[in-house]
């Protein structure tokens, strides 16, 4: 297959996803926000949004002051901002419009009627009008897209390629977001115990079960634990569980079995690498990351992904001229 | 009701007519509705030049389609054949011993002195002798219901993709309609183009690897090319996907280099080869020139075939089916006057208001004036454009077009059509029955180029 075709490939699931982690993200928020809590907890609710997407810096040099309607605006519609969904879509539709050929038709025509009909949406207001059905929406072309590559493309390369943005790019999200919103909250804890109304404890369990709904996993959580919401299992399930669809531990099973589909001779150090943080995901256990700290482990996660993405564009995506 | 300008029924309508009457106004208008969308989906769009916004067109397509009678497209055929045929030979002839010009048929000076005449190739022996793999002959008909060339296309000529499509979308939307009439079909000419394009691979290469090359996504016909390469099932590459080294062509793939033998090349010559040609060009590759040179790669079409479709050459092309093959044409050229001729350059400017003045390096239906449509005030701007550059007009008297029933705002009214088959040469000349019709949908309107607000639709041969 031509590297660059693969490169298309691989983005354009890259951009999907992200899209769809945007919205999970900011459908959490936007519901959360609803909930009675204090300004400085609210404001810290949408900082913690940007912080997900490192997108603090481009926010206020843009818009200054914060505000929900703001951070919605910069993160839906914004094209400047490239993890706005408008951004993502747009990118996963011209990664798809240029391998065409590649797709199967019906790969392609959702991904160009998604793109068409966000269009219409964003003129329609949608998103303002009703950003829960509108980030619904999202969730639901985005799952339409990998289904329809699911089910219709051969497996061959491209198929892999783009499994292998999926999940790297779902490793990606799955830590961020529970970075960010794990220290948002054990900040958040302290400043409202010491703050003068006092939180009821059962705030707790709406903030967990936000982050949990983020990730599709609320539904999950009570089945696999029968139990009461505790950041530690929560963090457990998003991180070790193999059978967890947007676990890091999943996404990485993924990553690797995909990885060895398209090997080639000069992945092999690419492939330790993921082989070796898959390994480690799996013997980990959540008490010694707790132990460590969560921030430090995910921060080196991320750093590892981030590796592991370059080197998979070194070795398959973009090679050198001849050889 | 299908009628020709006479008020008669082509009797070749008459089943479709029939068909028409029994539809109602909103079925027939949901059906295009339908299209519509379906076309958007698919993406079956071009890109606008000029326009930051990237925005994506549809070229309007009517669902009326244009028939055609199998005796005549036989009449057809076998004239586009002919001239295909002469076109190659001429250009063999030009690239060799130019026979045609020492025998004072065309003059020297029409090619050396034209652009389009590649030095490079002077010399250069390609595989079976064929310069155009893939021809567009533009045809009209006019008058009395004879067939008029009015230009060869032998560089790039697009819009096949077009015709499979709306034969595509015709079937979808009306399947009855496909029962009741024996439609020739269209479906297999991406088959025809992948068994023509690997039978000129290079000498001794017997399982060659093809390609299909596109300037990219942002190239009006960028459909176009994703579509024929996946419809051969053989890779699109960019120039940039493709290197030299080793005198042979390679593509950059996720197991290394790969070695690429046809290339169908959707790229202007200009932009081929930095090394060669326009040195700016970020489209081409280094080098593939001299591969080409070699002989170990194909080009389709081959470099030079523009000196045979310049309009200032169209005038010979009788001359030339004459000369190489012995014959009498059997498509008429539009009479044409030749405005670096003297006689002929007076003659075009006393007779402007009924001329179709044409640029001799146009497409696409600029830089034209059609004389009976023209304000006084733009055939006076032409006259000055006339006379300070002869050189680079030819004249051509405005033919009575043929009209074909089309969809237009107040319903359904006659528009002028023209027809561009697609003729492929390998080791024979095969082509599917039709081609691509475009419709002026302006009243009066002889242009029917989709950049000029031209539409298409599915042309049927009926047995």
């Amino acid at each position: 297959m031509l590297s660059r075709t693969a490169d298309h490939l691989y983005w354009m699931s890259r951009y999907t996803e992200r899209a769809e982690n945007t919205a999970r993200m900011l459908d959490v928020n936007v519901q959360t926000a609803l909930l009675p809590q204090s300004a400085a907890s609210a404001e810290l609710l949408w900082r913690g949004m940007l912080g997900i997407s490192e997108l603090q810096a481009p926010y206020d040099t843009r818009y200054g002051s914060l505000s929900p309607q703001q951070v919605l605006e910069f993160m839906v519609r914004d094209p400047a901002n490239p993890s706005s969904i408008c951004a993502c879509l747009h990118a996963a539709r011209e990664n798809a419009r240029a391998v065409r050929g590649t797709l199967t038709t019906e790969v392609w025509e959702t991904i160009n009627s998604t793109w068409l009909d966000l269009k219409k949406r964003l003129k329609d207001k949608t998103p303002e009008r009703d950003p829960s059905q509108f980030f619904e929406w999202v969730k639901y072309r985005s799952h339409l897209s990998r289904g329809v590559t699911i089910g219709t493309m051969l497996k061959d390369e491209g198929f892999y390629f783009a499994r292998l943005g999926t999940f790297l790019e779902r490793a990606d999200n799955t830590a961020r977001i529970l970075d960010v919103k794990y220290h948002g909250l054990a900040e958040q804890g302290v400043l409202d115990a010491d703050s003068e109304e006092g939180i009821d404890h059962h705030m707790d369990f709406y903030h967990w079960a936000a982050i949990l709904r983020s990730v599709s996993a609320f539904e999950v959580y009570r089945k696999v634990y029968s139990d009461v919401i505790t950041p530690a299992r929560v963090a457990e399930l998003l991180i070790l569980r193999a059978d967890m669809p947007r676990s890091l531990l999943n996404c990485m099973n993924e990553v690797v079995s995909n990885l060895g589909h398209v090997r080639n001779n000069l992945s092999g150090e690419t492939e330790r690498r993921a082989g070796l943080l898959q390994a480690d995901l799996h013997y980990a256990r959540i008490d010694d990351i707790l132990q460590r700290g969560l921030h430090t482990y995910l921060t080196d996660f991320l750093g590892r992904v981030n590796e592991i993405g370059n080197r998979i564009s070194r070795d398959f995506l973009v090679p050198l001229a001849a050889a | 009701m299908v009628a020709n300008g006479n008020g008669d029924v082509h009797s070749h309508y008459a089943q479709f007519n029939t068909w028409l009457a029994e539809q109602s106004a909103e079925s027939l208008a949901f059906k295009r509705a339908e299209a519509d969308l379906i076309f958007h989906r698919v993406g079956i769009t071009f890109a606008v030049y000029g326009d930051d916004q990237g925005t994506e067109r549809l070229i309007p397509f009517d669902i009326i389609p244009r028939i055609i009678p199998a005796a005549e497209w036989r009449l057809l055929e076998a004239g586009l054949r002919q001239r295909v045929k002469a076109l190659n030979l001429f250009i063999h002839d030009i690239y060799h011993q130019q026979n045609i010009i020492k025998a004072g048929v065309v003059p020297a000076e029409q090619i050396f002195c034209n652009a389009q005449y590649r030095p490079e190739m002077q010399g250069i022996d390609v595989v079976g002798d064929i310069y155009a793999h893939i021809a567009g002959i533009d045809i009209v008909r006019a008058g009395q219901g004879e067939f008029y060339v009015l230009e060869d296309n032998l560089r790039v000529p697009s819009g096949v993709s077009y015709m499979l499509e709306n034969r595509k979308m015709m079937m979808r939307l009306f399947p009855d309609l496909f029962a009741r009439n024996k439609v020739a079909p269209v479906a297999h000419y991406p088959d025809l183009l992948l068994e023509n394009l690997r039978a000129v691979a290079p000498r001794g290469i017997t399982d060659p690897t093809v390609v299909v090359m596109t300037p990219g996504m942002y190239n009006a016909a960028y459909f176009e090319h994703a579509f024929l390469a996946q419809q051969m099932g053989v890779e699109l590459v960019e120039g940039k996907d493709l290197f030299v080294d080793d005198e042979t062509v390679h593509m950059r793939t996720t197991r290394g280099p790969r070695r690429v033998d046809v290339i169908y090349r959707r790229v202007d010559d200009d932009f081929l080869d930095p090394l060669a040609f326009r040195p700016d060009s970020t489209l081409g590759v280094p080098g593939l020139l001299s591969v080409y040179r070699a002989g170990r790669v194909t080009l389709a079409n081959a470099i030079g075939t523009g000196v045979a479709d310049d309009k200032s050459v169209y005038p010979f092309v009788p001359d030339m089916i004459q000369f190489y093959l012995g014959e009498k044409p059997l498509l008429n050229n539009v009479p044409t006057w030749q405005c670096r001729k003297p006689q002929d350059l007076s003659h075009v400017l006393a007779h402007l208001p009924e001329l179709v003045v044409k640029e001799v390096h146009g497409a696409g239906g600029y830089g034209m004036l059609v004389g009976p449509a023209a304000t006084r005030a733009e055939i006076e701007s032409f006259r000055e454009r006339l006379i300070a550059h002869p050189d680079g007009y030819i004249a051509q008297p405005t033919l009575a077009l043929s009209a074909c029933p089309t969809f237009v705002e107040s319903g359904i009214a006659p528009r002028h059509i023209d027809l561009r088959p697609f003729v492929l040469s390998g080791q024979d000349i095969t082509m599917v029955p039709g081609g691509l019709t475009r419709v002026a949908l302006r009243d009066g309107s002889l242009v029917v180029n989709s950049s000029q607000g031209g539409g298409t639709k599915d042309t049927w041969v009926l047995e």
